[in-house]
């Protein structure tokens, strides 16, 4: 988890922490890299429609405004992956920029996991967690929530290591 | 939205909106309340992306969560299609709106 030293968000990541990171981050980029189909729920909710009444104005809107928001998705979730070690464990250290940026990329990779998780308003994380385990241990949906839950603690880590904006 | 720790706020009326006619009325960004953005981001994002107090944040991030949306600025239609974008940069659902 992220604190706050000098001017910098410093946190100290183990071996596992690092490869679920890069894992997700990973997966945000190869998301938006890979054609992206605007029917899938992560896509539509990355990119929402601007206009949810006049689909025309949405489309030509983001006819000049997705190219650019793609691409900073992309280097916001590049920029998790260019601060952590390459493997094992390591610190990282972040200015305001790069943790700016890993704010974002967190976020993104939590809109989409959530998407895909079915979160909704009234889940109960660790209820839904414990069920997860009951059905099956070693299932990839007790291991996508429990990521899932780590990056919402990991980017409340990140806020209140961040300076005061006031 | 959710919260990691209640913020120590409490909700405040958001000011009503006057009748004009349609053509007359600036257009608005809604921000729509999501179930996984944390309340704390969405507070930081509107401090950061809007320059407001943290105070000002906190009230209208209050308003997306338990009204389930909340305006977020008013002005040309440019102006608020630029707002939404950037919004969607952060990764907050915005949408475009006369108000």
């Amino acid at each position: 988890m992220f604190r706050r030293s000098g001017g910098h968000c410093v946190a100290t990541f183990a071996h596992d922490e690092v490869r679920v990171l890069r894992k997700v981050a990973a997966e945000v980029v190869g998301l938006l890299t890979d054609g992206m189909d605007h029917t899938d729920p992560v896509v539509s909710r990355l990119f929402p429609d601007i206009y949810p009444d006049l689909p025309e104005d949405s489309q030509e809107f983001r006819l000049y405004t997705e190219g650019d928001l793609k691409s900073s998705k992309i280097d916001q979730a590049g920029a998790i992956l260019a601060a952590l070690p390459d493997e094992g464990e390591g610190e990282v250290r972040l200015d305001g920029e790069a943790a700016e940026a890993w704010l974002r990329a967190i976020n993104d990779a939590r809109l989409a996991m959530g998407t895909r998780l079915e979160i909704q308003a009234d889940t109960d994380l660790s209820d839904e967690l414990d069920q997860a385990v009951l059905e099956d241990a070693g299932s990839s949906r007790v291991f996508q929530l429990s990521v899932y839950a780590y990056l919402g603690y990991l980017q409340e880590s990140l806020l209140n290591a961040l300076p005061e904006i006031d | 939205m959710v919260g990691m720790a209640l913020p120590q706020v409490a909700p405040v009326e958001t000011p009503e909106i006057q009748e004009v006619p349609a053509e007359d009325r600036p257009w608005v960004t809604i921000v729509w309340d999501d179930p996984v953005n944390l309340m704390s981001y969405v507070t930081w994002v509107f401090q950061k992306l809007f320059g407001y107090s943290k105070e000002k944040a906190e009230r209208l991030m209050m308003d997306v969560h338990t009204k389930g949306k909340a305006v977020v600025s008013i002005g040309a239609r440019e102006r608020m299609e630029m707002d939404a974008n950037q919004l969607h940069g952060y990764g907050l659902w915005a949408t475009v709106d006369r108000g």
